[in-house]
């Protein structure tokens, strides 16, 4: 064999031999065929004092470039640098006229409450409409069969702050498993069980979403269902391999993000909504 | 791929910004990963632009940061090991500079981040075999350019 280039040599440190770009200019290249050129280059080097010698250069290069500092970041850098993004977006506006600054608890119980007056409010329509209209149809009936403009923009506050709890309790879910730690098996049930009720509930957001157009919405929701729906119906007890796979999953889908982003994106959404339909729609309400 | 800690950051922010502007353009077909990197290769690149343009220099990296030298086996005297890995620090931040952006920017996708040169290529939105030659380029600059502080070092 004649000597190793420092082009193979090079693939041969990041272990490369025949990979990717080669595949490109060679498609028909098979994988034993990449590793038959990985083994023959090793084989090489152990016989070949000039070409050793070679190797041993680049690595002692690659290795100090490699030793240079790079700054660590904990854990909690994604919310830091959330948090200063964040200001840099649209403001967050007030939750049907509420103060931000409202304790959590309150602000729970008014989700809650959107989200009872959206189902009374499904029901309601329901009761005064032709029974041939399907229940699934609740939800868009808010929003698109009233005649009144008032309110249709009831419907849309509500689906937007109900929305936006939704998405708010999705993403504790989904981080609570992404940071879990765990030496052995997990039990992740309480996490399931939540997982059980947001898919659930999630049903009734998509359906109104995709009535009132709001495709946006719809394809994030139907994207999180998935994934919830994968966590409900896993094993209760799951491997750190498992969970690595999950956490994989959600870094390759990208989902943690979307759902902040949306989530911004509706909390932006609820004021114009409100605005638009002030005093008769919180009346209705 | 910035040279400095606090123009990285500046990178990161750009770059999570962008995404969020530009979330409805995402093509799912792609990995949501390679997306953000592209997003995050581009506003590098961009910074570099723009700072060559001001003719900034790289500033050297953190003195106070872990010392490079130390991993190179070496019966020297702890003084003068502190002082080479001085040297060597500034000589791998001027060797990183030399580079070309698209250079650098393979490099550091291939050998910090770890990514296949498929996937660098498709951060780069360019053919596979454009990204291999670009990491070669840029192995072969750095190896010209330190191999004879190593040497020394040894």
């Amino acid at each position: 064999m004649s000597h190793l280039s420092e082009e193979q040599l090079i693939l041969h440190y990041y272990s490369e031999e025949g990979d990717s770009a080669t595949r490109s200019d060679s498609a028909t290249r098979s994988d034993s065929a990449t590793r038959s050129d990985a083994l023959a280059a090793e084989r090489h080097l152990e016989e070949c004092e000039e070409c050793r010698s070679l190797y041993g250069s680049l690595q002692r290069v690659l290795n100090v470039v490699d030793s240079l500092p790079v700054p660590q970041r904990g854990a909690e850098y994604g919310a830091q640098v959330w948090k200063r993004i964040e200001d840099r977006l649209p403001r967050r506006r007030r939750i049907l006229g509420m103060p931000r600054a409202l304790p959590a608890p309150w602000r729970w119980a008014a989700a809650s409450a959107a989200f009872g007056m959206l189902l009374v409010g499904a029901f309601l329509a329901g009761r005064f409409y032709p029974p041939a209209r399907k229940p699934v149809e609740m939800a868009g009936v808010l929003s698109s069969h009233s005649n009144s403009g008032s309110d249709s923009q009831t419907g849309e506050r509500i689906l937007l702050v109900a929305v936006g709890d939704y998405l708010e309790r999705s993403q504790m879910v989904l981080i609570e498993l992404a940071n879990a730690n765990p030496k052995g098996s997990l039990d992740i049930s309480s996490e399931q069980e939540r997982a059980a009720d947001l898919v659930s509930e999630s049903r009734l957001y998509r359906q109104t979403a995709a009535h009132t157009g709001n495709t946006a919405v719809a394809s994030v929701l139907d994207e999180l269902d998935r994934v919830l729906m994968e966590i409900s119906h896993a094993p209760s007890q799951i491997s750190p391999e498992e969970l690595e796979k999950l956490r994989q999953r959600l870094e390759a889908e990208g989902i943690l993000f979307k759902i902040r982003v949306l989530g911004s994106n509706v909390r932006n959404q609820e004021e114009p909504a409100s605005g638009n339909a002030p005093a008769t729609a919180r009346q209705k309400l | 791929m910035t040279g400095n800690e606090q123009d990285a950051e500046d990178v990161v922010q750009e770059s999570f910004l962008r995404a969020y502007r530009q979330l409805g353009k995402f093509d799912e077909r792609a990995s949501f990963g390679t997306w953000l990197y592209r997003i995050a290769t581009n506003c590098s690149l961009d910074l570099v632009r723009s700072r060559k343009r001001r003719s900034e220099n790289l500033a050297p990296a953190d003195p106070e940061m872990e010392d490079p030298v130390l991993a190179l086996p070496s019966g020297d005297p702890t003084p003068e090991r502190h002082a080479l890995s001085g040297e060597i620090r500034e000589r791998v931040a001027e060797a990183m500079n030399e580079l070309s952006a698209t250079e650098r920017t393979a490099f550091v996708l291939r050998h910090f981040e770890g990514m296949c040169i498929e996937d660098v290529s498709r951060v780069l939105e360019c053919q596979p075999g454009a990204a291999k030659h670009s990491v070669f380029r840029a192995v072969q600059k750095l190896r010209r350019a330190l191999e004879p502080l190593v040497s020394t070092a040894r």
